[in-house]
């Protein structure tokens, strides 16, 4: 049976306490992109600055659980500063890692096709949200920050 | 004379779900405003439907068949009395309270009300109160008007004849599934009637915990779900008066709800079951009778007394316990709120309460309670609710505060 230090990991706990690049950019230039967790009422905001092909700077807002505010504040730190291809590439990587053990549960396959989704991806801090996934409910929580990080670049994409 | 009470040890027994542990610990039920457990009685009389009598109702004549409508009748019958209706055939079944509204929405309201009709509603509905007269608004140019709330919770009801004001419709809340809060139903009915507007009255969370009289009431539509009390899921009622009922195009179409039907059209049944095409849920509606025969067992003032005096209880000790790290959303005067008690802690986001205060087997509902236009109001994006039952007693409060004290320390910067 998972117990809560599964799910709260005290390197989630320093990331809740403590988020990482919140604030906010001047927009435009940088776009803002909200996401919305209607079950429980969780919000992220994400400035993004797109210099080129490079997520330049990126801020963080919003409120909710530690698990979605944990996962934002990590995901700002993972693709700040990285190119729109890699942002991208971590966006799916982190998806599969929260996608493994659901698929697994409702036996559709061995997660093969996840796991090279995981191949080469440093996926870092990031790793000790694995533990989400044993709370199929808070998978949700953990995965928002991601979604809405992928509207703000295809949103972006589109304005370029 | 002393007030009546609860043996709460002997209805505990009554419900085998709290027999059970999970996490190796003792199950604290305290999430009955979302959906409350059954007694073995209403287990007992839905297996025996099954077991004894299973057929479709007002259709064999073979008995078994007249077995089956005949307690498919009486559970009809006793929804009624219950809740002091003048005839059994004004209580419509339902799946739940939201389908109830929604009736009232597709048939009543789209045959009565046009452009610029306001409909007058709280802020502290739940959504089931909301959407559907906003999809009407959308549809049919109705206009909603909004109650809103005062410092203490309560609905603030200084400009209800101008809000009243040429309103075909008031919609509201017998008590809040967030707040606790009761609205009193008397009084704003008289006041819709006297501006010339039909008083629909969600009774989801009233009639499992008040003695309920719809006819004292006054209301034209009151809308309720077996699974809040005692029953089980996929049923409920609506309660309208006979000639309203009847004055009411049909909602779904289908069998059962036709007298008559040939190429060119149809003949509507006669009441309730006009309102109830198709096979409806049977087992079900035997066990929201059985639920019904419990409560009445109990006693619903009785019922009432042991909810004021727990809730009493209960926001007592989460006040001595945590002071102001915690704030109740809701009445403090237990006379004017039922036993759902809403609440922040300093810090900690109710999702994440939830998950620590479920180690110890206690469960609670964090979320925003179908109730988005309240959490705006309260300006707080969720918060987390214990509500207490008859099966609920001190012990469980107590489990609840130890529970909050844990999530206290697990998140303690």
């Amino acid at each position: 049976m998972p117990g809560l230090e599964d799910l709260y990991r005290e390197i989630i706990l320093d990331h809740y306490r403590a988020p990482r690049n919140r604030g906010e950019l001047p927009v435009p230039p940088a776009h803002k992109v909200e996401g919305f967790n209607p079950l429980c009422g969780d919000e992220v905001v994400l400035f993004l600055d797109i210099d080129g092909d490079t997520v330049a700077d990126l801020k963080i807002a919003g409120q909710g659980c530690s698990i979605s505010q944990a996962s934002t504040s990590m995901m700002s730190g993972a693709v700040k500063g990285k190119s729109v291809a890699e942002a991208r590439r971590l966006i799916r990587a982190f998806k599969a890692l929260m996608s493994i053990h659901e698929s697994k549960l409702e036996g559709e396959g061995d997660g093969e096709d996840l796991r090279a989704e995981l191949e080469g991806v440093r996926l870092g801090d990031l790793e000790a949200l694995q533990g989400v996934v044993k709370f199929p409910v808070r998978i949700k929580c953990a995965t928002l920050a991601w979604n809405t990080l992928q509207q703000g670049l295809d949103e972006a994409a589109e304005d370029s | 004379m002393t007030a009546p009470t609860l043996d709460v040890a002997r209805i505990k027994a009554d419900f085998p779900i709290l027999k059970r542990q999970v996490h190796g610990k003792r199950l604290v039920y305290l999430d009955s405003a979302a959906s409350s457990q059954k007694p073995l009685m209403v287990l007992d009389a839905m297996d025996r439907y099954y077991r004894e009598c299973n057929a479709n109702v007002h259709r064999g004549v073979y008995t078994i068949a007249e077995e089956a409508t005949a307690a498919f009748e009486a559970a009809r019958a006793k929804v009624a009395r219950f809740v002091h209706a003048d005839h059994a055939h004004e209580i419509v079944y339902v799946r739940n309270a939201t389908e109830a509204i929604n009736l009232v929405a597709y048939s009543w309201a789209r045959a009565n009300l046009g452009p610029g009709d306001p409909i007058v509603l709280t802020q502290m509905e739940h959504h089931a109160n909301v959407v559907p007269w906003h999809i009407l608004a959308a549809e049919r140019g109705a206009e909603l008007r909004w109650i809103s709330l005062t410092p203490d919770y309560r609905l603030d009801l200084t400009d209800l004849d101008e809000l009243l004001d040429g309103a075909k419709l008031l919609a509201f809340s017998a008590m809040s599934n967030v707040l606790g809060t009761i609205n009193e139903v008397r009084p704003l009915a008289d006041a819709a009637h006297a501006a010339g507007a039909q008083v629909l009255v969600d009774a989801c969370q009233a009639v499992p915990h008040l003695a309920v009289d719809v006819q004292a009431w006054d209301a034209d539509f009151v809308a309720f779900s077996a699974h809040k009390m005692c029953g089980p899921t996929g049923i409920g009622a609506l309660w309208a008066r006979a000639e309203l009922l009847e004055a009411m195009p049909p909602f779904m179409g289908g069998g059962e709800m036709i007298t008559n039907v040939t190429v060119d059209g149809f003949t509507p049944n006669e009441i309730p079951w006009k309102f109830e095409a198709g096979t409806p849920a049977i087992a079900e509606a035997i066990g929201f009778g059985a639920a019904v025969d419990y409560l009445d067992d109990l006693g619903m003032d009785a019922v009432r007394a042991h909810e004021k005096a727990i809730t009493a209880y209960a926001l007592d000790a989460l006040d001595r316990r945590f002071g102001d790290n915690l704030t109740i959303y809701g009445p403090r005067d237990i006379d004017v709120r039922g036993g759902a008690i809403s609440f922040l802690f300093a810090g900690i986001h109710a999702h994440d309460i939830s998950q620590v205060v479920d180690e110890e087997a206690v469960c609670v509902r964090a979320g925003h309670h179908c109730a988005k236009p309240l959490m705006r109001v309260l300006g707080v994006p969720a918060t987390t609710r214990a509500s207490f039952y008859v099966y609920n007693d001190e012990a469980d409060a107590d489990a609840l505060v130890d529970a909050l004290a844990r999530a206290e320390r697990f998140f303690a910067i």
